[in-house]
């Protein structure tokens, strides 16, 4: 009886066990609920990723009033795509959260840990399902304040700076997205996404829809973390718990990332902001900056969680890159690249906060010899960092071999070549925790300590996303069919909207 | 006239942030906020949108204020002087509020009948919220039940704002042996405030119900029966406070207000409608959409007033300790 509920399940199911965490009030309980409710989510979101494929699009209306009068719910191939990203990996993260957080969060906190998480990924599911822009704003606000809170949870107190300076951050980003939608609804009277695309394509571009598209832009790039907005990430990710830094790596950006797709394309449409507006150039200049500036920055750090922040950076530039080429295939290797990021920075972050679970540091010096003592641990890490840098056979080289072809249909040789020069640069920091792993011997001091490998809950989680990157890597019948619907419906919808005129 | 009473209020609106922005002592800077919120709340008025004028007065002027309060006795009164350049970030506001001017140069002409706001989605809330849902006030219409997701969302902005300070401050232990009062010597303060607080209160109940009818709902509700508590604990002190109402079970409060909204769209499945479909909750359509109404509003109420208040008690504890320390 449920099936028609689907689409709103895996907002109303977290939505509904976070509060159930507060009344459980014990831990073990709460953390059981959190991961059930999650996998469920997961399950239902595949299920909606398979349903969207066969049938384009999936609309609900929610309390039964028709959009554009009330909100609706609605799942094509993008949403349902990342949808079932966040929701396996916000599975995969609170397996391996039991463990990592009993050393890195204080045991009177789990429950608010667990809490705090479920409302992250409701709010993250209704930012993917809704077709509504101001619902969006809602939802991007649950998840905010949750992400806040879990970065600060860590006994590390400079985690607590770190939210503060996010939370500036990612307020202003919000309010930002805030005064473009308004100015939105102060132009067509109307909320509905389709309603909305629709209605600008009547009205042709105003400086009052210019304004509004500039505030959302650079809203969502605070958000994302676009090249020069991002000056909170690598502390956020740095100093939160790690079980944090890996759910929050590998799926808030990338929300963020799905949020600008569906502004640029669903509702504003390509037309009006490339075209019109010239956006493309300033993103794909943003994104090229990006990749360089943070894959240095990436390779001057000590600190390997700082390391892999700085990647991330750096990474959410391939992705706009994708974006910016205002193409089918373009968007198509960004989405997918979307999908693959989250896989490598998963598994990479998680077997960083094994290492700091046995070690207590996650000092690159920490990682010495620890190719022989947490060989697991290790081999994940080789994994997670050969799909950073696309060594064939690993999701990442999917993405860039997709993201080079995209550049290079458009002709845009110095672009592939960028791109190519980019992973180069990976090579480099990712190598420098793999030599210290494998080649260097450990202190004097670190040698007699006994260094165990990370505990069963930790390593399943980390090598089920391992695995993933080769997988993906492999057979890409699903992610790039995906991606390759996603990326023909959104251009698709964007180009007759559009061209209807 | 409205006209001139509105670039008035503007005028005073922008002399009061100037006056945010140049003013050191912070006590003072939270006052002018508060002066700020009520200005906007006037505003709101002239412009006839009087559930937003009593939320932003309620919650801006009100709550906030004490709040921010709250932290100044945990901080200190004086700003710091901040050693960053102020150029390049002077630089950016003046690009924001340039770009901010620019888009009000196409903007729909103010207040007139023919704007894109007034023709499309209102129209048909204005026309047949009346028959649909049955209420005298159509905004309770629009964010309860039209837009109910909405406020479903923005009650757990609500939740999760209130386990993000509880994550951080933590909540007072009930401590029954050191009863001790904050303004002891005050009676007139005493007396007064017994006889102001069951008013409060009563009020607070009022606006919760009539808010199908007249301005307001469960956020200015919730608010306002906070605040009732938030005197009661000024007055007579944070341990009398919490023996009244209990921190654990305004935790379990916040909890159950988000667990009836949901759970209400959730009833909404097994009667056969959508999520936060209402007309299926009762055998009539209009019956069914007052019944739902009034539970998500009871259920946003009891979240507000158990989020605001334990906020408010996770940052009295902590002035307390430091008090005492």
């Amino acid at each position: 009886m449920f099936e028609q509920h689907f689409l709103i399940l895996p907002i109303v199911l977290p939505l509904m066990a976070a509060p159930l965490c507060i009344l459980l009030g014990q831990r073990q309980l709460a953390w059981l609920l959190a991961t059930l409710v999650s996998a469920l989510s997961c399950v239902i979101s595949v299920n909606l990723l398979y349903a969207a494929l066969d049938q384009g699009v999936l609309s609900y209306a929610v309390g039964g009033w028709a959009a554009p009068w009330g909100i609706e719910v609605r799942m094509d191939a993008a949403s349902a795509m990342v949808l079932s990203l966040v929701t396996a990996i916000s599975t995969l993260v609170l397996i391996y959260a039991k463990a990592s957080i009993e050393k890195e969060i204080d045991s009177s906190r789990h429950t608010l840990f667990y809490t705090a998480h479920l409302l992250c990924l409701t709010g993250l599911s209704g930012i993917l399902s809704t077709g509504d822009a101001f619902n969006l704003f809602v939802f991007l606000e649950i998840s905010s304040l949750a992400t806040y809170t879990l970065v600060s949870l860590a006994s590390d107190r400079r985690s607590l700076t770190a939210a503060f300076r996010y939370l500036v951050m990612g307020t202003i980003g919000a309010t930002f997205i805030l005064i473009g939608v308004g100015m939105l609804y102060m132009q067509t009277g109307t909320l509905n996404m389709l309603d909305l695309a629709d209605r600008i394509a009547q009205s042709g571009p105003s400086r009052t829809l210019n304004t509004g598209l500039a505030f959302i832009l650079v809203g969502v790039s605070v958000k994302l973390a676009l090249f020069p907005l991002h000056m909170w990430l690598p502390p956020a990710y740095t100093h939160s718990p790690s079980a944090v830094s890996a759910f929050l790596a590998s799926t808030a950006t990338k929300v963020a990332v799905y949020v600008m797709v569906r502004f640029i394309f669903t509702i504003y449409g390509v037309e009006y902001v490339f075209h019109n507006m010239g956006m493309d150039l300033i993103l794909l200049l943003l994104a090229i900056v990006a990749i360089f500036k943070c894959s240095f920055m990436a390779m001057a750090q000590s600190n390997v969680k700082t390391v892999l922040a700085y990647s991330s950076v750096a990474q959410i530039g391939y992705m706009i890159l994708g974006i910016s080429l205002a193409s089918a295939a373009g968007l198509m290797a960004g989405l997918l690249h979307v999908f693959n990021h989250a896989l490598m920075k998963g598994a990479l972050f998680m077997a960083v906060g094994a290492v700091l679970y046995r070690t207590g540091s996650v000092d690159i010096k920490a990682f010495r010899g620890l190719g022989k003592k947490m060989p697991l641990t290790m081999a994940a890490f080789v994994i997670g960092g050969m799909s950073i840098v696309g060594v064939p056979l690993t999701a990442g080289f999917v993405s860039k071999w997709y993201l080079v072809t995209a550049a290079l249909e458009q002709q845009h040789w110095l672009i592939a070549f960028l791109i190519l020069l980019g992973s180069l640069l990976a090579v480099i920091y990712i190598f420098r925790v793999i030599e210290a792993a494998y080649l260097k011997k450990p202190d004097e001091s670190a040698a007699s300590k006994d260094i165990k490998e990370a505990p069963m809950l930790m390593l399943i989680p980390m090598w089920v996303l391992a695995l993933g990157n080769i997988y993906f890597g492999l057979d890409t019948t699903l992610s790039v069919a995906a991606a390759e619907s996603a990326a023909q419906w959104l251009t698709q919808s964007s180009m007759s909207v559009g061209g209807g005129q | 006239m409205a006209e001139l009473i509105n670039l008035l209020l503007l005028g005073m609106l922008a002399v009061t942030a100037l006056g945010v922005v140049f003013l050191k002592d912070l006590f003072a800077v939270v006052m002018l906020f508060g002066i700020y919120s009520f200005l906007s709340a006037l505003i709101f008025v002239n412009l006839d949108a009087v559930d937003v004028a009593f939320t932003e007065a309620a919650v801006g002027a009100g709550i906030s204020t004490v709040l921010m309060l709250g932290t100044l006795s945990l901080t200190g009164r004086q700003e710091k002087m901040s050693g960053h350049k102020t150029l390049l970030p002077l630089l950016v506001v003046v690009t924001t509020g340039a770009a901010l001017i620019y888009g009000t140069l196409d903007m729909p002409p103010f207040g007139n009948p023919e704007n894109p706001v007034h023709q499309h989605v209102a129209l048909r809330y204005i026309q047949d919220s009346p028959q649909e849902i049955g209420l005298p006030n159509m905004v309770t219409s629009v964010l309860a039940s039209y837009r109910g997701f909405d406020t479903l969302g923005e009650t757990a902005v609500v939740f999760a704002a209130a386990i993000g300070v509880l994550s951080l401050l933590g909540l007072p232990k009930q401590d029954r042996a050191a009863i001790e009062s904050g303004l002891e010597s005050h009676l007139v303060l005493k007396v007064v405030a017994k006889i102001i607080i069951p008013l409060i209160i009563l009020f607070a109940l009022y606006v919760q119900f009539h808010g199908d009818y007249g301005p307001g709902g469960g956020f200015q509700a919730g608010v306002i029966a906070a605040a009732a508590i938030i005197l009661y604990a000024l007055v007579f002190g944070l341990p009398l406070a919490t023996q009244v109402v209990q921190p654990g079970l305004l935790k379990a409060l916040a909890a159950l207000g988000v667990l009836l909204y949901a759970g209400t769209g959730v009833a909404s499945f097994f009667l056969g409608g959508n999520f936060l479909d209402y007309n299926v909750l009762a055998a009539d359509p209009v019956a069914g959409q007052h019944l739902g109404i009034i539970l998500i509003e009871l259920g946003v109420g009891i979240t507000v007033f158990a989020a605001m208040l334990s906020i408010f008690y996770a940052f009295a504890s902590k002035a307390e300790r430091k008090n005492i320390q």
